[in-house]
């Protein structure tokens, strides 16, 4: 009987043991992780947050759904592992040993380095004991600051506006989520924040927080300025947990260095989801996802091969559907505008393919909340942001995955002033033929 | 909730009654429990979304309820086959 070990209980590790249950039905299971909640679904925390679900809404497995399951479940927190004895400690000094190791570990927001980001009312948004402490603090709360960029400083944003605090946004660049969004994109989203009462503050860079008797009192800028509030939320970026494999030398680089097996560098380990820095075969760059879909897949695929069965796991095309300031966003595929200042390195809902500058033209359509930008590249779509409706969403997907051949529709691409309608019966009569 | 959202939720709603299915598209699923929690018979969408089943059952109402409240657009309703050839 085979044992197999599981670090974490995200969405990467939960995928990975129902793979292996399917496949090894008398293969022992267990999952380790420090977190008390167990699997919960993290992108949720936001509508946690904004009051749209309840708690007990974030858990999609309930008891039943674990004991059909069939595996061992721990809470503990590994601290070593050595590799050449197939064993994990854990901080109370227990041994566990595996034949096979999954490490999903996913990734931790990155500390705000600055005077007093200890005092209580500097919070980060990274699991539910985080979303917890917001809403206990928002109890008393009146005045809050929010730092950082891309979908999670949003979401901050739009859960401590929902609480009725007032709301200043930095930003340090001119404006928002400059590395994946375009100036009319960002633009759209501040204004729907500013109707929503969000003060935001371009070009503004924090020096230190301020406080009494260990509470936050106020935060001051590089420039000297003095902002008062009782709550500050940052959300500059996150880092792959990987320090369990770096001390075991496994190889790591910014994330736990896996091929295309989900293979680490040492014998029977494996690494999946947000902590796994996977190596792209054909262009042999290693990019980092931190996607709730690719981890889900790449959990399993792990899980495959830790069972015996050689599955390859391709990287798709990066694709995330997200809500900005009310407005569903979908971002699909390479659509970068290079660098941006409020975040650093990779962020939540992140993929590092889509700050890639395309070599692409730019097709863009907008109406007063809807707004399409395709990049269309010499041959094909690279990469799209549609906003506000969806309705074209999936087309452009499947367009850019199959790499489809746009030869056909490239003049009238450029020269409709419906470059939306013209995708669209591109794509119908595209989807029509391959049926055929 | 703005006046637009409710509007969107009434459109689709409309649309769910024009008879059909619920279909999610797992991709797009991010395991919130919105959907499930808004569901007035307390039928688990969610899990039809990990799983990429369709809401069969035949108890759903397809009010569209949780069709309009999806924040990530991973749930549609698709005709029946009685309605297809409309389509
Ligand atoms: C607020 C927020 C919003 C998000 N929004 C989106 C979104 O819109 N779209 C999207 O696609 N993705 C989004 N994401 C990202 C998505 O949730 C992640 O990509 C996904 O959860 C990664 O899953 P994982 O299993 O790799 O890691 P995680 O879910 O982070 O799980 C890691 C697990 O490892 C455990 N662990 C780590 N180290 C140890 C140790 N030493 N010992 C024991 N246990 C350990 C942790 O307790 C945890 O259980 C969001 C994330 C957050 C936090």
């Amino acid at each position: 009987m085979r044992r197999y070990l599981i670090v974490g209980s995200g969405v990467a590790g939960v995928s990975a043991a129902q793979t292996l249950r399917r496949l090894d039905p008398a293969g022992e299971v267990t999952m380790v992780s420090y977190d008390p909640f167990g699997y919960y679904s993290r992108p949720g925390l936001a509508y946690y947050l904004t009051n749209e679900i309840g708690e007990k809404q974030l858990f999609p497995f309930q008891e039943k759904d674990w004991q059909a399951l069939k595996i061992r479940r721990l809470r503990a927190w590994v601290s070593r592992l050595h590799p050449a004895e197939h064993r994990l400690e854990l901080s109370d000094g227990a041994s566990l040993v595996y034949d096979r190791l999954l490490l999903a570990t996913g990734s931790q927001a990155l500390p705000l380095g600055i005077p007093g980001a200890d005092l209580e009312g500097v919070v980060k948004l990274d699991d539910l004991a985080d979303a917890r402490r917001i809403l206990n603090l928002c109890k008393r709360a009146r005045r809050a600051i929010v730092i950082g960029g891309a979908i999670t400083a949003l979401e901050l944003v739009e859960g401590l506006r929902a609480c009725r605090l007032q709301v200043t946004y930095l930003l340090r660049g001119s404006r928002y989520w400059s590395g994946v969004l375009d100036e009319t994109e960002a633009r759209l989203v501040e204004r729907r924040l500013a109707e929503e009462g969000v003060h935001i503050l371009p070009h503004t860079e924090l020096a230190a927080f301020q406080g009494q008797r260990g509470r936050l009192t106020g935060a001051v800028t590089t420039t000297g300025q003095h902002i008062p509030c009782d709550l500050a939320a940052a959300a500059i970026g996150i880092a792959p947990r990987k320090e369990l494999a770096a001390a075991a030398g496994l190889r790591t680089e910014r994330g736990i260095l896996v091929n295309d097996y989900l293979e680490t560098s040492a014998p029977d380990i494996y690494a999946a989801g947000d902590v796994a820095q996977i190596v792209d075969p054909l262009t042999g760059e290693a990019a980092l996802d931190t996607l709730w879909g690719p981890a889900r897949r790449s959990g399993a695929a792990a899980a495959q091969n830790m069972a015996g069965e050689a599955a390859r796991y391709l990287k798709q095309v990066p694709f995330n559907v997200t809500r900005l300031a009310g407005l569903p966003v979908t971002i699909i595929g390479r659509v970068g505008q290079g660098a941006d200042q409020d975040v650093a390195g990779i962020v939540r809902g992140d993929s590092e393919t889509w700050r890639q500058l395309p070599n692409a033209i730019i097709v863009e359509q907008s109406y007063e909340v809807n707004r399409l930008r395709l990049l269309v590249g010499e041959r094909a779509l690279v990469g799209a942001v549609v906003m506000g409706d969806q309705t074209l969403s999936r087309p452009i997907y499947e367009l850019v995955r199959g790499g489809v051949d746009l030869s056909s529709c490239r003049e009238a691409l450029f020269s409709s002033p419906r470059p939306a309608e013209v995708i669209g019966e591109f794509w119908r009569s595209w989807r029509a033929q391959s049926e055929t | 909730m703005k006046i637009t959202h409710l509007w969107h939720a009434e459109r689709k709603r409309r649309e769910a009654r024009a008879a059909g299915y619920v279909v999610p598209e797992p991709a797009r699923c991010v395991q919130c429990g919105i959907c499930s929690f808004y569901c007035p018979i307390e039928i688990d969408v969610r899990r039809h979304a990990w799983e990429g089943i369709p809401v069969h059952e035949s108890y759903c109402l397809t009010c569209g309820e949780c069709v309009a409240r999806c924040p990530r657009g991973a749930l549609s309703l698709e005709r029946t086959s009685l309605y297809q050839r409309e389509g």
